[in-house]
């Protein structure tokens, strides 16, 4: 065996040591060919990230994302369906809402390091933390989704459960819609950079979620408003989603590659596909049970790939150093280095 | 206003505090890791070797408030020559000599020069920014993280809950969740210290005074006019990080000296704090949740009853 020797190796690859996973690289064959088109300038810290990515657990936040969009806007749905002499589209909307707002508490606390300080929460109201309005919106929407729930489960108190269900179907949408705003505030590139259209983003995937369970659990004469409401949330989330990738440029791969894209390109396939179905197996029950769960597993794979997306975008130093480079070389930068 | 403690609401505050860390006379000794370690009481966390530098710290994170970065780049540093590059040397040829050849006859010495400018190290100790606009505060649901009377950024571990919002709100990567713990830890600097009029743990143990401490106006004009003397003397490299109020976050209350870009250091070239953009992201929310609910309506409204 015959060491490389040192006098053949360019410095410059050496000096590499400060480039893109540095240390992780493999020695390259000096023999062949080398890349004539340089990549795209960029340095780091031997390929380390710039940023923390978020320590919040997949199931936990993801699938909050998930129960707490479906749980909003079925919420949404409920009232109106209970207004319009829908009722067991409302009460099964009502029943999801309220089990699904429950199952999202657990997992947030869950997800704390310290669960048993879960109450700190309410400790103060801040605007600026989405987190903290989120908290103060959980415990105001809870209760309502729940009490209008129960009041139309048991029969009793029926205006004060109308009530409630009308309170929930208010703060609902603001449910599903703030966490857009919770991952969106944060350094994360793929996240922050999609703060625009990340909201819709969100509640349309919650509308396919509770349009999904309606279709799924309603019988047919009752399921035009979930029907319509799946339809509006396909095509809000869809057309988020396309005018995300397109205005974020690189910051979007995430969203197409590794784990995130995979699950955002099967969420999309899910959602029309049961879209489709929806619509044309109108008529049957058994089609529209099947497009309702197709709709609502496209809710949760849509929420777990944005969740992945941001993940990978915040463990590689590119989506974070990258744009602001080319920020300062524009010089829109904002003076961070002089000298 | 620019002082974060007054905007914070404190009457008549102190000067706000801050480091200027003068990375061009770091020797990478980690005695600030150290220090910082010792006086904190901050926890061990792990004794690896990175293999990749003689950095084996790695990066800021809950249990390493101080962390120094170890750089190795064929760059001149200036005028100095630190004659380590050898490459015409052929060490086989001169194995058969041994190690008692005279000077004068010996191929090479400890001292002799090697090609010049051939390679320089960097060494910069990072530390918690202590933004004026710190996103890591703005975003901390508990009001756990607070701004101190000097203007710097604290965390009470008292009431921290472990949410771990904090950790990708920081443009910087310094927060992080302590494991086994579950809460959000970082640099204080030195709360306890300051407060009885001493300086930081690691400013103290600090031997070429690359981390100093001080009032942050002071800082700035001692950073400026070391930036010139080194432009002066050559060092054409040299520049400030985090030292400008109209940076995107407001400039940092811990500012740098650097020899190369950021990005080398893994800082962030142009941090922006992410809660400037806040009411943007509300606006837009509240749009989409009206939009929902306005298709609850409507999908109820129409289509046959019954």
């Amino acid at each position: 065996m015959t060491a490389p020797d040192p006098r053949d190796s360019d410095p410059r690859d050496r000096e590499a040591l400060t480039g893109v996973a540095a240390g992780r690289r493999r020695r390259r064959e000096r023999r062949g060919e080398q890349p004539m088109v340089p990549k795209a300038e960029f340095t780091s810290y031997y390929g380390r990230p710039v940023i923390k990515p978020p320590v919040w657990k997949p199931l936990d936040i993801a699938g909050y994302l998930f129960l707490g969009g479906l749980a909003g806007a079925s919420s949404a749905l409920a009232a109106g369906a209970g207004l319009t002499g829908r009722p067991t589209l409302a009460r099964n909307a009502q029943v999801a809402a309220v089990g699904a707002i429950g199952l999202s508490v657990v997992a947030l606390v869950h997800d704390l390091g310290r669960p048993a300080r879960f109450v700190n929460m309410l400790r103060v109201a801040k605007p600026s933390s989405p987190m903290s309005v989120g908290s103060w919106l959980l415990s105001v929407y809870g209760p309502l989704a729940g009490g209008a729930a129960v009041s139309t489960v048991t029969g009793r108190l029926p205006r004060l459960g109308l009530l409630a269900g009308l309170g929930a179907a208010v703060t609902g949408p603001a449910v599903a819609g703030y966490t857009a705003v919770l991952f969106a505030d944060t350094a994360v590139p793929a996240w922050h950079d999609g703060h625009r259209e990340l909201p819709f983003l969100f509640v349309g995937s919650a509308a396919v979620a509770a349009g999904g369970l309606g279709l799924a659990t309603a019988p047919l004469r009752e399921t035009w408003p979930a029907r319509f409401l799946a339809c509006a949330g396909a095509v809000t989330e869809l057309t988020a989603s396309r005018l995300m990738n397109r205005r974020l440029g690189m910051v979007a791969e995430p969203y197409r590659t590794g784990r995130g894209g995979r699950l955002m390109r099967i969420a999309e396939t899910l959602t029309v596909a049961g879209i489709a179905t929806a619509v044309l197996g109108h008529r049957s029950r058994a089609l529209s049970a099947l497009a309702g769960t197709a709709l609502l597993t496209a809710s949760a794979a849509t929420r777990f790939g944005v969740f992945e997306a941001g993940m990978d975008s915040a463990r590689d130093p590119k989506y974070t150093s990258l744009p602001q480079r080319e920020r300062l070389r524009a010089g829109e930068g904002s003076r961070a280095v002089t000298g | 206003m620019t002082d974060p403690a007054a905007v914070s609401g404190y009457e008549d505050p102190p000067p706000r505090m801050g480091f200027f860390t003068d990375t061009s006379v770091c020797i990478g000794c980690k005695a600030c890791e150290v220090a910082c370690k010792e006086w904190n009481a901050v926890p061990e966390d792990g004794l690896l070797l990175t293999g990749m530098s003689y950095d084996n710290t790695g990066s800021l994170n809950a249990s390493t408030w101080r962390h120094v970065a170890f750089i190795e780049q064929r760059k001149p540093l200036a005028l100095q020559d630190p004659g380590v590059m050898h490459p015409d040397v052929d060490v086989l040829e001169m194995a058969p000599l041994g190690s008692s050849t005279p000077p004068e006859q010996a191929l090479m010495t400890p001292t002799a020069p090697g090609q010049e400018g051939d390679l320089r190290w960097l060494m910069a100790s990072d530390v918690c920014k202590h933004c004026t606009h710190a996103a890591c505060l703005d975003v901390c649901p508990t009001g756990s993280l607070f701004r101190t009377e000097f203007g710097t950024v604290v965390v009470q571990e008292d009431i921290c809950n472990g949410c771990g919002y904090c950790i990708p709100a920081c443009p910087y990567g310094v927060i992080d969740q302590r494991k086994g713990d579950g809460r959000a830890w970082k640099c204080t600097l030195c709360y306890d210290r300051i407060g009885d009029g001493l300086e930081p743990a690691c400013a103290k143990a600090c031997p070429t005074d690359s981390i100093q401490y001080g009032p942050l106006d002071e800082l700035r004009e001692r950073a400026a006019g070391r930036v010139e003397r080194l432009h002066e003397a050559g060092v054409t490299d040299a520049r400030l990080y985090g030292h400008d109020p109209a940076d995107g976050v407001g400039g940092a209350g811990a500012f740098f000296l650097l020899l190369d870009d950021p990005e080398v250091y893994g800082l962030p070239p142009d941090p922006i704090v992410t809660t400037r953009d806040l009411p943007s992201m509300w606006r837009h929310a509240a749009a989409a949740a009206a939009g929902l609910l306005g298709a609850a309506v409507l999908a109820c409204l129409t289509g046959r009853r019954r």
